[in-house]
């Protein structure tokens, strides 16, 4: 634990909560997305991260009061359903989160953390700067919970939270990484659900693997990328814990994780890559959907995996990636007009696969509940 | 006895006297009582082998297929070599030793075919003789018997409306079946079924009790008149629930106490229902996307009924939180507010919101019900609808079946279209726009797909559903709720156009544009009902399985009803075993992922995939006669081009288009074919067995090739498409190709390479998977092939015994089936394409007998294997005159083989004709050399021309006889017959 306590505080907990009923958003993990798939970004380093609010195009938080039937329309920012019902909020209260939980980084993660591609060495304290950024953006920014893990030197992945846990709704799913060096992860991230009350359901099968970058939630149905992390069984499992929601599975070959190339960057709006293989991946999700979702195509992989947030006095809100990284996917995102843009740095762990998405597990706990 | 039924039947009976009457008593027995069965066994054993016993009882339906086909065959079969009459059609299974059992056996079952020409033969004495013991039993219940009778006799005839295909399966089975003593899992159910139905005997006065279970598991009974359509006793009880926007519902019988069939409301019940109790379940059919869009609460209200069934039962799977919310929805509309007086702790678990209900989730549930105060039931069923439509297998009708490659996956049918799983995840979906065509052959049920935006090709992916019931009621379904979803209108049944061989079904009531228009104009104050408690037990706790799971649920039902416990603990039995039944097919052992791939795609391009038959030609419906017209113009102009290419001798198109299965099975080994084809111009047997309409007319002919040029077309592309070997033909394929494009999807063909980059992947998986298929099918065919020389010499027992084994039950004999499928499929194939293409898949011509020239074209297809899947175009409005064409194949077993893969090297080949004043014999002597091996093929196709006067059997015999003498060293594999007849008009129904 190189470092644990002082620049972690920040890392916030956001949560999306789809509203007690509501689907939670996309948001379920990290996605370890970028990691695989594209290349190097230094560029703006934790620079970039420092400038939190792109000025939010239009961020208009008031406009908000989606009307729950209509389908989603990207732009306006869902108000919280009234139905409480688990499918209820639909799109309306897709993005909404009240907690999250992020983890700190071990120093161990420099040397030892799984990638898919060698490279450069991990700036440990560029590391740990870029990801103070990401939680003091949840937390001081939007305002959320952050419930911050302690590092584990031997665990040396574990910032990446989001693929130890799936949580939608009332209801968290651990799961059971594909890497054997992380399932030990999945212990701290237990115990913080209890306490935050979730229904929690482990996932035991040792035929079983799932990381949570490779699950996407898109409000209305789960779309889980089978890879080498993730299998069908894992994905079996999860469909079997979140039964509301279709569950498909889309095959990915050339990147870590589904979200290595894409996100919801907004209700019914997919960011995707402009690989072929994040194209391709789009065209099975399209197929495989009874729904019609918007896409959004920015020219980087790593860049498609972004955060979106629904909070209530801000509205859509976007975390991607900087545009000292990814200037031509920075001007894709800018043109979100009902979007509240904060760009933020993640140059450091990109080197081992990390992504926007894999630091953090966005939790919407009802108040009510 | 004969009396009493007034009805078709009657008439025949009065006709013959007492053997009719036996005959018609005995298939009755058989479907009600075991002992009846026997004798019906026996009536059908009897022209078989006693050796075979039970097969015949199986089902009421086939057997009255059978029964169907016999009257063509009998007269063939007596002089049929006894191999030959045993493999194809049970008619004919006799010895030849039997000729008169035969005949007898016939007869009876032509009787029993209601509206049949009595042309019925000298009754047989033997088989009267039999019949006597049967009477026996028959006698004891007359009446009941004849109402039986008379039920049987309707699921036959709507059998008969279905595709020939269809037919030819059952019937294939049933040999199969009797054959082989192996029994079908359809079989024994049927059998089972038979069994347990207890005679009900609705005596004279031909009303019959009808009791429909209700969603609020109350229970409905009303007398209905005996011929009564589904739509009478739909409308009884829709009037009973005081329900006008009925169109989302329907009945439900069940087959076998598992299958659950709709009753056809423009069908008569006793048509569909084979077993006398009638006993229905009234459900929802088609699940509103948008409850809120329904204009009455009390239709709401029943479809909340269905969806707490199908919840409880499992069906519908959702969270524990979703669990929560419906059940507190279910108790606001039942039971009001929630009064912590009135409301004691416990009082929510007296009902049933889950599967499986725990402590915790009641307390959700009366945490929520806190939260919906003031909500009226009807809000409260509102909101319930809201969130229940949101579930993903909302309204998800699932039907098990497993993919090219064996895997166990789900169909599920819904608004929007199929959606493919395995387990519980969804592994592809095609929306109705996306899909071109749907079918079923046998068990397989086959989905033609539009090109992917950058794909050229369409593909037809085929799924093997355990059997071809399964297929069949599979398939219907998703005519249906296309047409309701999609189409402002029903579609009208195929009539023209295309030759058809399929099923002419096609749902008929109002689509949902229609009912909610109509509904629209409802005016009336809302009705009164009376929400009944979920409490209550439902009767499905008796224990009828198939009951069970529609009832488990119960309604919700009026606030404040006190409940027994008693009832309570019953249903809480009910979840365990309606949620395990329901939830087992959606679980399933195996994860492996496959994309599209895995659901097999088998890219057309295997010629044996595709199937013409039961078109739903979703987006193609509109061609217009013109666009025919020029295609078929190209199309000649292709043919042409074909031709010069082809070195082969062409039959005429009749010919053609029957392209001997032989073909297929040929290789390796020489048989000599005989190909015999009967003409008639009475109509023999029943109304029931026809299967295709058509027009046609003498252009015929000519149409026909077109069409069939057509299809050659499509097909060549597929292959292309696929990366199969290219044939012979590839060169003349690929300017077919062209021409088909234009005709049939002009925007897909420069795209697919596109889609090949872009897909690599899933393109890959597929070819993959469809090499893979592809693969196996042909290695089938090699197996049997090794021997080709033993092949021709096995003796006639042999042959017998193979054929059986070709016949194999698609269940049983997986590897076969798949044979029989690719074989068929390439007849089909070599059908269409009119023989023109046939050399490209083999080396045989095809042999055809042809003869009328009446636009419409009944045929009847007897046998399986046979080539007599065609589909045609007409083109010309001609006068209409009915014609039935009825074909049997008798064929020795060591055709099986199916060329599939085999490409010999065509030698030679020729054709000689020769006429004579009724016949006309065209011999085809066709030599390969195949791995060395080469083989002499003749077929002889003999066209016997004439009235009735001539005495078909005797010049057929005779046929068959010259040809043996005339090659002593070879063997004869295969008889063909094909008969048409000119037929009055008559009723299908």
């Amino acid at each position: 634990m190189a470092r644990p306590g002082r620049r972690r505080q920040p890392m916030g907990a956001r949560r999306r909560r789809p509203h007690g009923n509501v689907p939670g958003g996309e948001p379920m993990g990290r996605g370890r997305a970028a990691g695989g798939a594209f290349c190097s970004a230094s560029a703006g380093g934790g620079r970039a991260s420092l400038a939190p609010l792109r000025r939010p195009r239009r961020a208009s938080l008031a406009s908000l009061s989606a009307a729950l039937a209509a389908r989603p329309s990207r732009p306006s920012p869902p108000s919280p359903p009234r139905s409480m019902a688990g499918l209820g909020g639909g799109l309306a209260a897709f993005g909404r989160c009240t907690h999250a939980v992020v983890r700190a980084l071990p120093e161990s993660l420099c040397r030892q953390a799984l990638r898919s591609v060698a490279g450069p060495e991990v700036d440990f304290a560029r590391a740990e700067r870029e990801h103070q950024l990401y939680v003091g953006v949840l937390r001081g920014k939007l305002g959320l919970q952050v419930l911050e893990l302690p590092a584990d030197e031997s665990l040396p992945d574990c910032v990446f939270v989001e693929d130890v846990a799936v949580v939608c709704e009332e209801t968290a799913l651990l799961t059971r990484p594909g890497a054997p060096s992380r399932r030990k992860e999945v212990e701290a991230m237990k115990r913080v659900l209890e306490s935050l009350n979730l229904n929690i359901v482990e996932m035991v099968d040792e035929n079983a693997t799932l990381d949570g970058g490779d699950v996407l939630f898109t409000g209305r149905e789960f779309f889980v990328g089978l890879s080498k992390r993730t299998n069908q069984r894992g994905a079996e499992i999860l469909a079997d814990t979140f039964k509301d929601y279709a569950v498909s599975t889309v095959p990915v070959h050339d990147s870590l994780h589904l979200k290595s190339f894409c996100s919801m960057a907004g209700p019914n709006l997919i960011a995707i890559g402009s690989s072929e293989a994040a194209q391709k991946a789009l065209k099975t999700m399209q197929q495989m959907s009874d729904h019609r979702y918007d896409k959004l195509t920015v020219p980087d992989d790593a860049a498609a995996n972004c955060i979106y947030l629904n909070i209530p006095s801000k509205g859509h809100v976007l975390l991607h990636r900087a545009p000292e990284e990814y200037p031509e996917s920075a001007k894709v995102f800018e043109k979100l007009k009902d979007h509240m843009l904060i760009p933020i740095a993640n140059t450091e762990l990109e080197k081992i696969d990390g992504s926007l998405t894999c630091c953090s597990v966005l939790i919407n706990k009802a108040s009510e509940l | 006895m004969t009396t009493e039924v007034g009805s078709e039947t009657e008439v025949k009976k009065d006709s013959e006297q007492l053997g009719p009457d036996k005959a018609k008593d005995k298939p009755e027995e058989a479907s009600e009582t075991p002992g009846d069965q026997k004798s019906k066994e026996t009536f059908s054993g009897e022209a078989q082998d006693s050796s075979v016993p039970a097969p015949t009882n199986q089902s009421s339906p086939s057997s009255q297929k059978k029964e169907k086909s016999s009257p063509e065959s009998k007269g063939i079969s007596r002089f049929l070599p006894p191999w030959l009459k045993k493999q194809k059609s049970y008619t004919l299974a006799e010895p030849k030793d039997e000729p008169k059992k035969k005949a007898t056996g016939e007869e009876q079952v032509v009787e029993e075919s209601e509206s049949q020409a009595l042309e019925g033969v000298a009754q047989p004495r033997k088989s009267l003789e039999e019949a006597t013991e049967n009477r026996q039993n028959a006698k004891a219940g007359d009446k009941e018997k004849h109402s039986i009778s008379s039920a049987e006799i309707q699921p036959s005839k709507e059998d008969g409306k279905e595709t020939e295909v269809e037919e030819v399966a059952e019937k294939k089975e049933e040999k199969q079946e009797e054959k082989e003593k192996r029994e079908t899992k359809e079989v024994q159910t049927a059998e089972i079924k038979i069994d347990n139905v207890p005679q009900k005997s609705p005596k004279k006065i031909k009303t019959v009790q009808c009791k429909v279970m209700l969603l609020d598991g109350t229970e409905y009974s009303c007398d209905l008149e005996k011929r009564a359509r589904g739509q009478v006793l739909f409308d009884k009880v829709c009037e009973h629930l005081n329900l006008l926007e009925k169109d989302y519902f329907g009945l439900l019988f069940y087959e076998n106490s598992e299958q659950k069939n709709w009753l056809d409301s423009s069908k008569e019940i006793k048509r569909q229902i084979r077993s006398l109790p009638w006993i229905f379940t009234f459900n929802v059919k088609f699940y509103p996307p948008d409850p809120s869009q329904l204009t009455e609460d009390i239709t709401r209200y029943f479809l909340c009924l269905q969806l707490r069934q199908d919840i409880v039962s499992g069906r519908l799977p959702c969270s524990f939180v979703t669990h929560a919310l419906l059940g507190s929805y279910t108790l606001q509309a039942e039971l009001g507010d929630h009064d912590p007086a009135e409301h004691s702790s416990d009082y929510i678990s007296e009902f049933q919101f889950a599967p499986n209900q725990t402590q915790e989730m009641e307390e959700k549930v009366a945490e929520l019900h806190k939260t919906h105060r003031g909500l009226t039931p009807a809000q409260a069923d509102s909101q319930f609808l809201e969130n229940a439509k949101r579930l993903s297998m909302y309204g998800v009708d699932l039907h098990h079946a497993k993919d090219s490659e064996g895997v166990d996956i789900m169909l599920g049918v819904c608004a929007n279209g199929l959606l493919i799983y395995k387990d519980r995840l969804r592994i592809n979906r095609f929306a109705w726009p996306k899909i071109l065509k749907i079918s079923y052959k046998r068990s397989n049920f086959y989905i033609k797909v539009r090109p992917a935006e950058l794909e050229q090709f369409e593909s037809t992916i085929g799924f093997k559903l355990p059997n071809h019931r399964a297929a069949k009621r599979l398939w219907k379904v998703c005519v249906e709720h296309h047409t309701f979803f999609r189409l402002l209108s029903p579609e009208q049944p195929p009539k023209a156009k295309f030759l058809t061989l399929g099923s002419k079904f096609r749902y008929s009531g109002r689509t949902q544009a229609q009912t909610r228009q109509a509904s629209n104009l409802i005016d009336r104050p809302a009705p009164y009902f009376e929400r009944t408690s979920s409490k209550r037990v439902s009767r499905s706790l008796d224990g009828d399985q198939g009951l069970v799971r529609d009832f488990s649920a119960a309604g919700g039902q009026a606030a404040g009803d006190k409940i027994i416990d008693l009832e309570a603990a019953g249903q809480a039995k009910l979840k365990e075993g309606g949620r395990e039944e329901d939830e087992s097919p959606l679980k399933t052992p195996q994860l492996e992922f496959t994309q599209d791939g895995k659901i097999s795609s088998l890219r057309v391009d295997g010629e044996n995939i595709y199937v013409r038959h039961s078109n739903l030609m979703l987006e193609d419906l509109d061609k217009t006669q013109d666009d025919l017209l020029k295609h078929q113009a190209s199309i000649s102009e292709l043919k042409r081009n074909f031709m010069e290419s082809t070195p082969e001798p062409r039959p005429n198109e009749w010919e053609k288009r029957r392209i001997t299965p032989l073909s297929l099975q040929t290789q390796g080994s020489s048989h000599e074919t005989l190909d015999i084809v009967e003409e008639k111009k009475q109509a023999e047997f029943g109304i029931e067995e026809t299967l295709v309409v058509d027009e046609t007319n003498k252009g015929k002919m000519q149409v026909a090739t077109d069409a069939g040029e057509t299809c050659k077309v499509e097909h060549v592309s597929k292959k292309d498409s696929s990366s199969l070997p290219s044939d012979s033909s590839s060169s003349s394929s690929s300017e077919s190709e062209d021409e088909e494009v234009g005709e049939y999807h002009p925007h897909h063909r420069a795209i697919e390479e596109v889609i090949r980059e872009e897909q690599e992947e899933e393109e890959d998986m597929k070819r993959k998977e469809h090499e893979e298929n592809t693969q196996h099918v042909e290695a089938i065919p090699e197996g049997s092939k090794p021997v080709p020389v033993e092949h021709t010499q096995v003796t006639a027992e042999d042959l017998v015994q193979e054929n059986t084994i070709t016949v194999a039950t698609e269940e049983k004999n997986l590897s076969e089936q798949i044979k029989q499928d690719v074989g068929e499929e390439k007849e089909e194939e070599q059908l269409k394409l009119n023989g023109d293409v046939s050399h490209v898949d083999i080396d045989v011509a095809p042999q055809l007998i042809c003869c009328s020239e009446p636009p419409v074209v009944k045929t009847e297809m007897v046998t399986i294997s046979d080539a007599t899947q065609r589909t045609e175009i007409s083109t010309k409005e001609i006068p209409i005159v009915q014609t039935e064409t009825k074909t049997i194949t008798y064929e020795s077993s060591q055709l099986d083989g199916n060329a599939v893969g085999d490409t010999g090297v065509l030698v030679s080949a020729q054709t000689i004709t020769s006429e004579s004043i009724s016949t006309t014999t065209t011999t085809h002597i066709t030599k390969m050399v195949k791995g060395g091996v080469s083989e002499t093929r003749i077929e002889k196709r003999i066209v016997i021309t004439g009235d009735a006067d001539i005495d078909h059997d005797e010049a057929l015999a005779q046929a068959i006889k010259e040809a043996k003498e005339q090659h002593p060293d070879m063997s004869v594999t295969r008889v063909v017959v094909h008969k048409e007849t000119e037929l009055a008009e008559e009723d299908e129904d």
